[in-house]
């Protein structure tokens, strides 16, 4: 059978994955897709808490909340990144983090 | 859910989270991310979470997969060139990523609760929609409000930043 | 369940969304379309007027024990008021026809005049207090757009503003009255609310607190005192809107709101004390400030203002049926009032000073008919349609509280002079500007309904009729007295003014201070200002010394020099840094999980 132990390992390489994207990556905008993987895998291991914690025969509906709130500031977080990489963009013609040295121009 | 069902979309998921990090070109990346969000999606509903993995599906797959590939096709992105390779910079990283891994058996192996099996769960006479609503209307009254607030800010904010006057 | 009330509730609503979906650019279909909805609405009204009593809905929102239904109820109450309404509403769109004719902006005017409409019936439907404020809110987006129609004006503009503006102080109260309301008793249903009450062991002062707030919504919508400022201001709308809106309908619904929660101030003599006095303090202020006034709409508003005082005082004096009668003949006869104004009006291109025209009873005879019809019943004239529910207050008054009684009959007295001194001075004698001599009648599809409003004026107060429409009531002690008190003041207060202003070029008599309000809209404006200063003089206080000297200098004295030495690890590449977070979130893992 899967066992909890299952889901937090792929949760987990589903995140190291992300992470290498992030480290290894000079696109900022593939950087950014790495970011939200990093995202998902912790959503992957709060639903598989959740489904593990079981009271009175319900799963632990906090966590799923959690996950909620988690899509939701996600979502915008990728609205106003996706802005700042397009006026970074306007700025600079360039989507290379190596030519993004400076934080003001 | 069986295990090779779940060994099956993990395998995709991980799978195309690798070609996401993988691929050259922008868009087949976007896609990628797409297909693993996807199967993360059947990942949250083998674990009776429903509700997240429709809103997974509709919020990432939907909306912000959309803003991903549009902002690629405005900005006009093409596969990149290959530049030449930061050798201590890969080092570095596949180092940090080396041990990160380590952690990640370390704490699965040592981690004796997560061996048992899922606990049963019975299926209630309202949907986990009705649930998860309750929750958030009754418990997390006023982070729901803050959440709105910033989400309200954020547009505001994407606004501003659009704007061609930004110097 | 039966389809009728909420065909009457829709029908405009279809109306102003078809209007700004599709018709916007054809101004006469969107006035067919709005005069549609509502005689579809006032064909559902004449239905349900006719039908039982009765009461539905369906639940709308609920979450845990917080649980609001969208219903609606049909009572005494509720039917007089559809009537009133639809009818006066009909009237007022058949007559804008010919009003706005000639205005640009007519699609938008219907729009807005439908959404009203809508917002209204949903008011006079609602059968609970959040369904309730949800529609007071659109009576007064609504009114923001109509008294705001000829934006372009800054007065018509600023006087949107002000009546929005004053109006949410109002609304601010009348939610904490709603909140203080479900909190003590768990449910915001009326039906409910009405049984349950008054077997609530409620601290008297937190009953008071309750009720007062709730008043403070009828207050601000029904422009008692303090907050009456905004409704003099708002004829800067167009006249029929002023017809509908700021004399028939809108106004009344804050004591229709009080009536309808009269449980509330049921037995509570501290509570209808206060609705009383403030019912009574607007009406003598309102009916000063009219006998001073130069402008026809004007003069109208403050008297709309005084009848509304007197509706709210027959409130505090504990029988809601004889305000809801005023509240029933005043609508008719004043709706009448203005839309007889706005002919005149119409007709002089847009002058409004009464001191500009004269002799307008010969140049238009039908609206000079129809006014002197409604002037007669405004000031209490046996047996036109105000004596007879103003008298059925004044015996009350008399009868409970006789000083009140007395304040009642000074505002009637003034009521007699003030009307006379508008009558005598735009219709009689002889034409005071060129505008005036030219004048003409109106067209007919604004004389019609002057004349379809005319008739109920005159006959809708008679014994035999007015029980049809107006809830039973018991009749208090005859009131032989408080009959002749009535007309002794009327007598007085017209032969007063026939003896001022007959044959008068300029107005003889000048009290300042009346013509200038009280000083009241000055005074607020000061309010206003001299707070702001002290305010910001405070604020700017705090922020030069203590924010901008202690904090922010302290502050980034100390990121500056520890930026400076921080200053040497900045590399620039982001890359670098997710690698030291890397790096630092694996030793904090480590060091957590498997050092100890």
């Amino acid at each position: 059978m899967v066992t909890l132990n299952d889901y937090l390992m792929v949760s987990g390489l589903l995140f190291t994955i992300g992470f290498a994207g992030v480290l290894l990556r000079r696109n900022i905008i593939i950087i950014f897709m790495a970011l939200e993987l990093m995202l998902n895998a912790a959503n992957l291991s709060l639903v598989g808490f959740s489904r593990f914690n079981v009271q009175n025969g319900l799963p632990d509906y906090n966590a799923q909340v959690l996950v909620f709130f988690i899509i939701t500031v996600a979502a915008a977080e990728v609205s106003v990144g996706l802005a700042v990489i397009v006026a970074l963009y306007r700025a600079r013609q360039t989507t290379h983090v190596e030519d993004i040295t400076s934080l003001k121009f | 859910m069986t295990p090779v069902l779940f060994w099956t979309f993990s395998g995709i998921m991980l799978l195309f989270a690798t070609l996401v990090v993988v691929n050259r070109n922008p868009v087949a990346s976007a896609l990628s991310l797409v297909v693993s969000f996807l199967g993360l999606a059947a990942l949250f509903v083998s674990l009776d979470a429903f509700f997240i993995g429709v809103i997974q599906i509709l919020v990432y797959a939907g909306a912000v997969m959309v803003l991903f590939l549009f902002i690629i096709m405005l900005l006009d992105l093409r596969a990149e060139g290959r530049r030449k390779v930061n050798v201590p910079a890969v080092f570095g990283g596949v180092v940090v990523i080396t041990l990160f891994v380590k952690v990640l058996f370390d704490v699965c192996y040592g981690f004796q609760g997560g061996r048992a099996v899922f606990p049963p769960i019975e299926h209630s006479a309202h949907g986990d929609v009705w649930h998860i609503g309750m929750t958030l209307f009754q418990t997390y009254k006023l982070p729901l409000q803050v959440v709105g607030t910033l989400v309200l800010v954020a547009s505001i904010g994407v606004v501003l930043l659009s704007k061609r006057e930004l110097r | 369940m039966n389809a009728a009330p909420w065909l009457i509730l829709f029908a405009p609503l279809t109306a102003a969304v078809v209007i700004t979906l599709f018709t916007l650019r054809s101004r006469q279909l969107s006035s067919y379309v709005a005069v549609t909805g509502v005689f579809v609405s006032f064909l559902a009204a004449l239905a349900v007027f006719a039908g039982p009593d009765h009461a539905a809905g369906f639940n709308w929102i609920d979450v845990g024990i917080f649980q609001v239904p969208f219903g609606y109820v049909i009572d005494d109450y509720s039917k007089m008021l559809l009537l009133v309404v639809t009818g006066i509403g009909l009237l007022i769109q058949l007559y804008s026809l010919g009003y706005m004719a000639d205005d640009a902006g007519q699609s938008r005017y219907f729009a807005a005049l439908s959404l009203f409409m809508f917002s209204m019936l949903g008011i006079v439907l609602a059968n609970n207090f959040v369904m309730m404020f949800i529609f007071w809110e659109l009576v007064g987006v609504s009114s923001y757009l109509l008294i705001g129609h000829w934006f372009e004006r800054p007065s018509a503009a600023d006087a949107a503003n002000k009546a929005f503006l004053v109006n949410r102080i109002g609304d601010f109260g009348f939610m904490l009255g709603i909140l203080m309301v479900w909190s003590a008793s768990g449910t915001l249903v009326f039906g409910d609310l009405a049984q349950k009450w008054p077997g609530l062991n409620l601290s008297p002062a937190y009953a008071l607190a309750a009720a007062l707030l709730v008043f403070c919504g009828a207050v601000g919508k029904s422009a008692q005192f303090p907050l009456h400022v905004w409704l003099p201001d708002a004829m800067e709308g167009p006249t029929p809107v002023s017809a509908l809106i700021h004399a028939a309908t809108m106004v009344a619904a804050g004591v229709y709101m009080l009536a309808r929660v009269f449980f509330l101030f049921e037995g509570r003599w501290a509570a209808l004390g206060v609705v009383l006095w403030i019912g009574l303090a607007t009406s003598l202020l309102a009916a000063l400030m009219a006998t001073q006034q130069d402008d026809i709409k004007r003069i109208l508003a403050y008297s709309t203002l005084s009848q509304l005082g007197l509706m709210v005082s027959a409130l505090g004096l504990g029988v809601p049926h004889a305000a809801l009668f005023h509240l029933f003949t005043h609508a008719f006869f004043k709706a009448l009032l203005f839309l007889g104004a706005g002919s005149v009006i119409h007709s002089l291109h847009h002058e409004q000073d009464i001191w500009h025209m004269g002799g307008l009873q010969r140049r238009m005879p039908l609206t000079f008919w129809t006014f002197a019809a409604a002037t007669l019943a405004l000031v209490g004239c046996p047996p036109f349609a105000g004596f007879w529910s103003k008298d059925a207050i004044v015996a009350t008054a008399f009868g409970r509280q006789p000083l009140a009684g007395l304040v009642i009959s000074l505002v009637n007295f003034l009521t007699a002079f003030y009307m006379t001194r508008l009558f005598v001075v735009a219709f009689w004698g002889s034409p005071r500007s060129s505008s005036a001599e030219h004048a003409h009648e109106s067209p007919a599809v604004m004389t019609t309904p002057l004349v379809m409003l005319a008739v109920p004026s005159v006959l809708i107060g008679l014994p035999f009729i007015a029980p049809v429409f107006v809830p039973s009531s018991e009749p208090e002690a005859p009131a032989i007295l408080a009959v002749l008190v009535s007309l002794l003041v009327l007598a007085a207060g017209v032969a007063l003014g026939w003896r001022f202003y007959r044959g008068a070029a300029k107005d003889p008599v000048h009290i300042p201070l009346f013509a200038n309000r009280f000083y009241i809209d000055a005074f607020y404006g000061r309010l206003v200002r001299y707070t702001q200063d002290a305010l910001s003089t405070i604020a700017g206080f705090t922020d030069r010394w203590i924010i901008d000297g202690g904090i922010v200098k302290g502050l980034s004295g100390a990121t500056f020099w520890s930026g400076f030495a921080l200053r040497f690890l900045q590399i620039g590449n982001l890359q670098a840094y997710a690698f030291l977070f890397g790096i630092g979130v694996v030793l904090l893992l480590y060091i957590i999980l498997f050092a100890s």
